[in-house]
């Protein structure tokens, strides 16, 4: 596996580690879809796809492909034992009203104060908001999984995000390729640094100042 | 029991300026049917509210790639790039909306409300333009009723009083836009007699239904990678 890809599964394991036993997910298009191949074998989560199922499974096998069961990004999909169907005012009243414990997604840029700009880029990038930012202001906690640079190598974790919200002040975790970084009240804590980063490297990436943890970890 | 019309009868009053809701989910749950009938009628200016507008060609997608829409109300046009190319030169007035607060809009006129209170939005260009409340210390955006003077809802069956049952992931919009359009057309699969339909595996209730079409063309909204 090339370093990239390897920086980008440990990120991905990372965030699984942190979703506890049974609680209600609902994982963005992209990077964060890949996080249900990483769930601890020990633990049941049970998956939300906004378009309207709980018990979101795999993708469906060649041939076996039911039109009437397609992912939040159209794809067809499985609903396993256990899963339950509903329209979208109720899909979304589960997301409103804070009955999914977890949504993990991708990020534009988010800053200091726990605001998150992900679904648009005035005049170029404009694709609608879709589901995202009633699962940010809905979810119980708010994981940002993202590359920590963008192409440009600029960072993405800023003291003042500059794009259009999608919410204000609603992330809790920031997992990225290098750093593992808690929104709090007093700011960034950084508290794990991924296996090969130095502390240096991970500042030097990052906009917005960061307060080191007492218990700096890796992953 | 509800009028069985032919497709092409069933859009007969659609006309220039029309608002119109598509019931679907990047095409899944699209009826496709009525949306064939339609784009051969040759109806323009749509004002159309739809959760996506799927992929290019594909079910609600072909009223955006063949022109027929003025106005979209819709919270995400990222899979058929063509509404975004059409947005940019101002061929299309576009307004995005947050997908629950599309569904609870809907919702809301058909259910006799005068709106509904959301903390979807705030902070955000989406409060642009609207009443903020704060209330119990908390603030929400007022978002008001949306409704349309059609619907397009696709069933897998239907009894002829418009009982229908969606299934799977089908149902997304469908169930907000019957009970918010004045006039729901319901395209179904299969058409069956009162009492043949379980009123237990009952979606939609036959009371929002306006007419029944006989479905003829199969779902194709799957975008199977080769």
């Amino acid at each position: 596996m090339d370093p990239k890809e390897l920086k980008r599964e440990r990120l991905i394991k990372r965030i699984a580690q942190e979703l506890p036993d049974g609680s209600l997910v609902n994982l963005g298009i992209g990077m964060p879809t890949m996080v249900a191949n990483y769930i601890p074998k020990d633990r049941t989560i049970l998956l939300h796809s906004e378009n309207g199922f709980t018990g979101l499974g795999p993708a469906a096998q060649k041939g076996g492909e039911n039109p009437s069961i397609v992912n939040a990004g159209g794809q067809p999909v499985t609903i396993l034992p256990g899963g339950a169907f509903f329209d979208s005012a109720m899909s979304f009243a589960i997301i409103r009203g804070g009955h999914v414990d977890y949504t993990v997604l991708g990020a534009l840029e988010v800053d200091m104060e726990g605001n998150l700009a992900n679904y648009m880029i005035p005049g170029k990038m404009v694709p609608g908001m879709g589901g995202a930012m009633d699962l940010v202001v809905g979810a119980k906690n708010v994981i940002v999984a993202m590359e920590h640079v963008n192409k440009n190598g600029a960072p993405k974790i800023l003291k003042k995000c500059s794009l259009p919200l999608t919410a204000k002040g609603e992330v809790d975790l920031i997992v990225t390729d290098m750093a593992f970084i808690r929104v709090t009240k007093k700011g960034l804590v950084l508290e794990e640094i991924a296996e090969g980063t130095t502390v240096e490297e991970v500042v030097k990436a990052t906009e917005a100042p960061l307060h080191i943890s007492g218990k700096l970890g890796t992953f | 029991m509800k009028p069985i019309l032919t497709a092409e009868k069933a859009v007969e009053n659609i006309k220039d300026g029309s608002s119109l809701m598509v019931s679907g989910f990047m095409g899944c749950g699209n009826a496709f049917t009525l949306i064939d009938a339609l784009v051969n009628k040759g109806t323009k200016n749509i004002n159309l509210i739809t959760s996506d507008t799927a992929y290019p060609d594909v079910g609600v997608g072909r009223l955006i790639c063949q022109c027929r829409a003025a106005t979209l109300t819709a919270s995400h046009i990222g899979t058929n790039p063509v509404s975004g190319q059409k947005m940019n030169c101002g061929e299309l007035k576009v307004t995005l909306v947050p997908q629950g607060t599309l569904a609870e809009r809907m919702r809301a006129k058909g259910a006799g409300l005068g709106g509904v209170l959301t903390p979807t939005g705030i902070g955000t260009a989406v409060e642009e333009g609207k009443q903020k409340l704060s209330l119990g210390g908390k603030d929400y955006l007022l978002e008001l009723p949306l409704g349309a003077d059609f619907a397009f809802i696709k069933a897998e069956v239907a009894d002829k009083y418009g009982n229908a049952f969606l299934p799977g992931s089908t149902k997304n919009m469908a169930v907000s836009m019957a009970m918010a359009a004045d006039y729901v057309i319901l395209e179904a699969g299969k058409i069956v007699e009162p009492g043949e339909l379980d009123p237990e595996k009952v979606t939609i209730p036959g009371v929002f239904i306006s007419a029944i079409v006989q479905s003829t063309l199969p779902a194709a909204n799957l975008q199977l990678k080769p």
